[in-house]
């Protein structure tokens, strides 16, 4: 990283962004608080950020509370992904219109949006990259999440204040941006001054920054900049030792352990919605009542219900530990095996929105200690 | 795989999406057994031009109704028709048996990995099927028939509950009546005239007339049958890397996004159906994974 390339915006020409970014065509999503929760949603200005918002998470339990800082970015993470946007949690793929004794096929209409997603922190930037090697990169690939992504102008946000559930160090995905972005931000409150520093990381997001008022940062205000986000990286609430860990879940497939979570897993598959990486999906066809029009929708789905596996016969997975361990060894081990990546960022969401406050941190530890 | 994975990247600008079935008319319906039955089936879009490898599969679509993953069960050397052996056991399969000929099929594929045709070049064959395990054997068995003189000896070893539950009987009558073939069969239940061998299809790989050291083995059959199978062999001396055995789990995409026939680090739909069995003997002995 080259830090003469990095410059300052003002807090108060931060309205700029979301001016340049809707000049340019773009669709703005961003953090913005709504029933409680900081979710990612259309927004239309800086004014609909959670100025001053921030978060409390421990395993099972979230609160937003208001401080005195008036940050944009105060807050940690909330319920939702950006895969919402990318990869929507509901898509009708095509219909069917019977004729006599045939049937004709209308695909969607898919229209490959010009967005910008505000606000994406260092996990969720990795999530993504992990999700383009799933749904893009592979084989066979899905063709709007393509097009979504060719689309897509991210302004990331680097952590300053990371929380109790975070551990984006052992996954190697924060607090900071390395690459995979347009612009990237580190926002510096001192109850003073309020600004942030700046980063173009594609031809696209020095296009941006040029349309914003912003100025070379100082030395100090680098220094400052970069401090903080060090700081965070010694600020994590919680670790995953990876090492060997893929080895270990892969030797102790037959723990007893397992049995011991499932007795406070509701197999809810809460982690599986809130996870930014989690894409398995299920595809369903439909009738009409009068029988003359089908059509075949694709829905998020998790391996945590008893259905995900059916197959004639019954369910391959049918105890409640076989899919907790399922989603466990997927995101640490099997991930690994199938896309040289644990499934795993560190972002914490499945502690905070578990009901009943499971911890994939101290679970893979309590296996490893077990082992 | 490099090389796929660039075709790929280029293919990642058409918006063509790969859930979009083609439409296929019945031809033909033959009743197997009193649950199975084949489709033979042809392109409504004409071309007719269907290419697969012996052991893959494709995605079957039963209007309003839903899609399942089938095998392919017809000869690859022939592009036409498409032929699927089904036995009616759910609600899509059900659904399928009650279609006649003249009526509209949705297929997508062929997806999957395929019978090790070319690593079998030059040694003996062994092709072990139970019950409806051997429709997606079938195109292999026309596949090493048309290029005979590429192998050694060729060995069918076939076993149902019942005479009745034979696939293909008419084609297996005369399969045993070749010399460049070896056809045993057995039963679990013999019923009405059967005088053949009863029992499970593993006692038949003992009196088999095959060079366990340069034999290559293919089995398909329940997963029960295909373990049993296996350790049979490997008992014989057939080497573990050059049996595959073929793996069914839930599909729903059948291309590898949608999550549902993971097995452990391995999505049945692309790195399966057919694997080789050391790769995948972990998953025999694992509950529930």
């Amino acid at each position: 990283m080259n830090n003469e390339s990095k410059s300052v915006i003002e807090r108060k020409d931060f309205q700029a962004l979301f001016d340049a970014l809707s000049a340019e065509g773009y669709k703005i999503s961003g953090p913005t608080v709504r029933d409680n929760a900081v979710i990612y949603d259309e927004i239309g200005s800086a004014e609909e950020l959670p100025i001053g918002w921030t978060d409390h998470q421990e395993g099972g339990s979230y609160r937003l509370t208001k401080s005195k800082k008036k940050t944009l970015f105060g807050f940690i993470l909330g319920p939702y992904t950006w895969k919402k946007l990318l990869y929507p949690p509901e898509k009708k793929i095509w219909e069917a219109q019977k004729s006599d004794r045939s049937f004709e096929i209308v695909e969607a209409e898919s229209k490959p949006i010009k967005q910008a997603f505000v606000g994406v922190r260092p996990c969720e930037l990795k999530a993504i990259g992990i999700q383009d090697k799933i749904l893009r990169d592979g084989q066979h690939s899905d063709p709007e999440y393509g097009a979504l992504r060719r689309n897509l102008f991210i302004v990331a946000v680097n952590c300053t204040n990371p929380g109790n559930n975070c551990f984006c160090v052992s996954m190697n995905s924060g607090p900071g941006v390395s690459d995979g972005f347009d612009l990237a931000l580190t926002e510096m409150f001192n109850g003073k001054d309020h600004y942030f520093v700046i980063e173009a990381g594609s031809r696209a997001g020095k296009k941006i920054l040029e349309k914003i008022p912003h100025r070379p940062a100082k030395p100090e205000e680098l220094e400052q900049a970069e401090k903080a986000v060090e700081r965070a990286a010694s600020k994590m609430g919680r670790s995953l030792d990876m090492k060997g860990l893929k080895e270990i879940l892969h030797n102790n497939f037959d723990s007893h352990y397992w049995g011991e979570i499932a007795k406070r897993c509701l197999t809810c598959g809460n982690c599986t919605m809130v996870c930014p990486t989690c894409f398995c999906c299920n595809i369903e066809d439909t009738t009409n009542l009068g029988g003359d029009r089908a059509e075949r929708r694709r829905y998020w789905d998790t391996c945590y219900s008893v259905d995900f596996s059916y197959i004639h016969g019954g369910s391959i997975r049918s105890t409640d530990y076989s899919r907790y361990r399922q989603w466990l060894m997927h995101k640490i081990a099997y991930w690994q095996d199938q896309f040289g990546t644990p499934g795993c960022v560190g972002c914490g969401r499945c502690i905070t929105w578990c009901p009943v406050g499971i911890d994939i941190t101290e679970e893979a530890g309590a296996i490893r200690e077990k082992a | 795989m490099a090389k796929m994975q660039n075709k790929s990247k280029t293919s990642d600008i058409s918006l063509i999406d790969p859930m979009l079935v083609q439409a296929y008319t019945i031809q033909r319906v033959v009743r197997e057994t009193f649950d199975t039955f084949s489709l033979e089936l042809e392109p409504q879009s004409g071309g007719g031009e269907f290419k697969f490898a012996p052991g893959q599969f494709n995605m079957l679509y039963v209007y309003g109704v839903g899609e399942v993953p089938i095998s392919i069960s017809g000869d690859p050397s022939k592009e036409k028709p498409l032929i699927h052996t089904t036995r009616a056991v759910g609600t899509v399969t059900k659904a399928m048996k009650n279609l006649k000929v003249g009526d509209t099929i949705g297929i997508r594929g062929p997806y999957g990995s395929s019978w090790p045709v070319k690593e079998a070049e030059g040694y003996d064959v062994v092709i072990v099927a139970g019950g409806i395990g051997l429709a997606p054997l079938r195109p292999v068995i026309y596949y090493l028939l048309q290029h005979r003189n590429k192998y050694g000896r060729i060995v069918l070893l076939y076993g149902t509950r019942t005479p009745e539950d034979m696939l293909y009987r008419k084609q297996l009558e005369k399969w045993r009546s070749r010399f460049d073939l070896e056809t045993y069969l057995t039963v679990d239940r013999a019923t009405g005239s059967w005088r053949g061998n009863v029992g499970v299809v593993t006692t038949l790989i003992g009196r088999a007339p095959f060079d366990p050291l340069h034999s290559v083995a293919v089995v398909c059959g329940p997963e029960i049958m295909m373990r049993y199978t296996v350790l049979e062999l490997l008992k014989r001396g057939v080497d573990e890397e050059k049996t595959y055995i073929s793996m069914e789990r839930n599909m729903k995409c059948g291309i590898g996004l949608c999550g549902h026939c993971q097995l452990g680090s391995s999505f049945v739909c692309k790195d399966g159906p057919v694997y080789r069995y050391d790769n995948i003997k972990h998953a025999f002995t694992m509950w529930e994974m």
